[in-house]
């Protein structure tokens, strides 16, 4: 039914496309709904916010998109479409063209990120080796371009540093200029800045912003950050326990909430304008993924539960503006 | 290669290895070694394996120092008139070939083993690694002195009795550090960019597993210069025309409480000197690249 209450806007045919995608892993203790029935696109040049808590299925979603999922994962059912091709039907060899040229991924922790025993120079030429066929002196002339694209300052030089040398915001920007060197059409950066000093967490946000709107590239996001998301994002989608509880354009969701979590989510951001007393919370914590309640997975935890919440789990329901929400007491605009 | 030079005598490796006795020690025993078996043959006077400069008239001569010692024959003679100091040169270049052959081959089988099953897990690593805990149950004397009564005497079959015994610790070790190095973001990094796994073992996994295997490769030669000499000692080892310094031992047993005790004594003290010497620098590596004992 959401389907047809699309926003009657044009719009332009999304570059990636998951529909409905199931990651489950069997373990001992049970299946592990880690990504459950997924849908959402990603439009060229768009930034998605994709949030939720730890353990919430975030990152999966990214390693499903590039097959990296390993056993006893598996990608039961679904659909990723990028670029007109389903690459959760790819094969080994088709899929390692994708990673890294077409799509890209960055992570967390910037001092592992890099291998120790190589200079930086090194591993930003391997990504072009690889996936380019530039002759030696252009890879060279290319990474130190990369370099200072990122500011990473004297890239000449810094080039043959190894990556104990570099500090850690550094790293992470040597980290997205690995990751942007090949021009790939979409960059996954799972909880890129959580590592890192507040104070330089949004100079790589922007930086990351530049970089892809610079190179016309899209991005997922991935992040239970809301207030760097609300930032940055174009759209937001809100997983909890694998499964999109809401999502819509980021203001949207940012100044109107639809679903209690994203609520609660949004209420545990400190602002410095408003005095608070205490910060609020959501009460309790994540339930075991193995073991979710039959309705609606946030129901223990949510202030507006009735008993038909804890039955029959929520449709995601959208509404005229694009804006969706699993909940069958969606919060309403009150503004 | 001096800016190599330069850097080395500036690490802080080599600046306790400067304070460090030990150290010191065992490093001038191996490097005695390393001449010995190198250009020993050349100042030797005899060559105990050709039959042609032996002397029969000169056998059982005492060392040197001793009542009816020839100073031509430092640490005496056997029953054959063969000196026992030009016998231990010939016979350490056989046990530490031994020694050093079968730690490389060990070292080979048990890093792709280990690599293999920390990088895929699943059925491959549980199978690898079942195999290695049925190897550590067992002594590694004890299997390697079945493996021999199976096979017969020989260097290559000692070589493969070791190899067998040896390249279980180099799979577990190599595993632990796989493991622990695949959870690292650049191993996850290398994937999501397109490198084939074949590559991503080789260039990313194994240069940074190999440190602790350097330590583990040390000590082993010791260990291996021991397993040969009580496998020849017990008869099952090398043949007797390639007497390693535990056939040494063997040979001058039978008449050791004769009192002729130097045709046994001084193999013994040498095979004592280099696993002397090899431990004491292996303890030294431990120290130094075991990021724990920092």
């Amino acid at each position: 039914m959401n389907e047809a209450a699309r926003i009657p806007v044009a719009q332009p045919a999304p570059l990636l496309s998951v529909r409905n995608l199931r990651t489950w892993f069997h373990t001992f203790g049970g299946v592990v709904k880690a990504v459950d029935g997924v849908s959402f696109d990603v439009a060229p040049g768009e930034i998605l916010g994709l949030v939720g808590e730890s353990g919430g299925g975030k990152s999966m979603v990214g390693f499903s998109i590039m097959g990296l999922i390993d056993p006893p994962g598996r990608i039961e059912a679904g659909e990723i479409v990028f670029e007109g091709e389903d690459l959760a039907r790819l094969d080994e060899a088709r899929m390692r063209r994708v990673r890294g040229k077409r799509v890209a991924m960055i992570f967390q922790d910037p001092m592992t990120a890099l291998n120790p025993l190589y200079t930086i120079g090194n591993q930003l030429e391997e990504m072009l080796k690889l996936h380019t066929d530039l002759p030696s002196a252009r890879r060279r002339e290319r990474a130190i371009e990369m370099l200072r694209e990122v500011g990473i300052p004297q890239p000449e030089s810094r080039l043959d540093n190894y990556p104990h040398q570099f500090s850690g915001g550094m790293r992470q920007r040597v980290v997205i200029a690995i990751s942007m060197i090949a021009r790939p059409r979409l960059l996954i950066a799972d909880e890129p800045t959580t590592a890192l000093d507040v104070t330089i967490q949004a100079q790589l946000l922007r930086l990351m912003k530049h970089q892809v709107t610079q190179n016309a590239a899209s991005l997922i996001l991935i992040t239970h950050d809301l207030a760097a998301v609300s930032q940055m994002a174009d759209r937001i989608v809100v997983l909890y326990c694998g499964r999109i509880v809401e999502k819509g354009r980021a203001a949207d969701v940012i100044e109107r909430p639809r679903h209690h979590y994203t609520r609660g989510l949004l209420d545990s951001i400190p602002h410095h304008d408003k005095a608070q007393a205490r910060l609020r919370q959501i009460p309790g914590s994540v339930p075991d993924i193995r073991k979710l309640p039959p309705g609606c997975a946030f129901a223990p935890r949510c202030p507006a539960a009735q008993d038909i919440c804890r039955r029959v789990e929520p449709e995601l329901v959208e509404t005229a503006t694009g804006q969706a929400a699993a909940c069958h007491f969606p919060i309403e605009a009150i503004r | 290669m001096t800016a190599l030079a330069q850097r080395f005598l500036a690490s802080e490796l080599f600046h306790n290895y400067r304070r460090n006795a030990s150290a010191i020690i065992g490093s001038l025993i191996v490097l005695f070694f390393a001449g010995m078996i190198t250009i020993g043959p050349w100042v030797v006077a005899q060559d105990p394996y050709d039959v042609a400069q032996l002397e029969l008239l000169d056998s059982f001569k005492p060392p040197v120092w001793l009542e009816g010692g020839s100073p031509q024959y430092w640490l005496g003679t056997d029953g054959q008139g063969r000196d026992v100091l030009a016998s231990i040169v010939y016979g350490s270049r056989i046990s530490l070939f031994i020694g050093l052959t079968a730690m490389i081959g060990s070292c080979l089988i048990g890093t792709t083993l280990g690599l293999l099953a920390g990088f895929y897990g699943g059925r491959l690593d549980s199978v690898i690694m079942r195999i290695a805990d049925i190897q550590l149950s067992f002594p590694s004397v004890l299997t390697a002195l079945f493996l021999m009564s199976a096979f017969g005497t020989g260097v290559e079959k000692v070589l493969i009795a070791l190899i067998s015994v040896g390249w279980v610790v180099y799979a577990r070790t190599v595993r632990g550090s796989t493991l622990r190095e695949t959870q690292k973001e650049y191993i996850q990094a290398a994937r999501v960019s397109g490198l084939p796994n074949a590559k991503i073992i080789l260039r990313h996994v194994l240069p940074n597993v190999l440190t602790p295997l350097i330590v583990v490769a040390t000590i082993q030669v010791g260990t291996f210069v021991l397993i040969e000499a009580s496998l020849s000692f017990l008869g099952v080892g090398v043949p007797i025309t390639k007497p390693s310094l535990g056939l040494l031992i063997k040979n001058g047993f039978d008449v050791l409480f004769s009192g002729l005790w130097w045709i046994s004594v001084f193999p013994g003290l040498f095979i004592m000197l280099i696993v002397f010497g090899i431990n004491l620098l292996g303890d030294f590596l431990r120290d130094e690249l075991n990021p724990r004992l920092k």
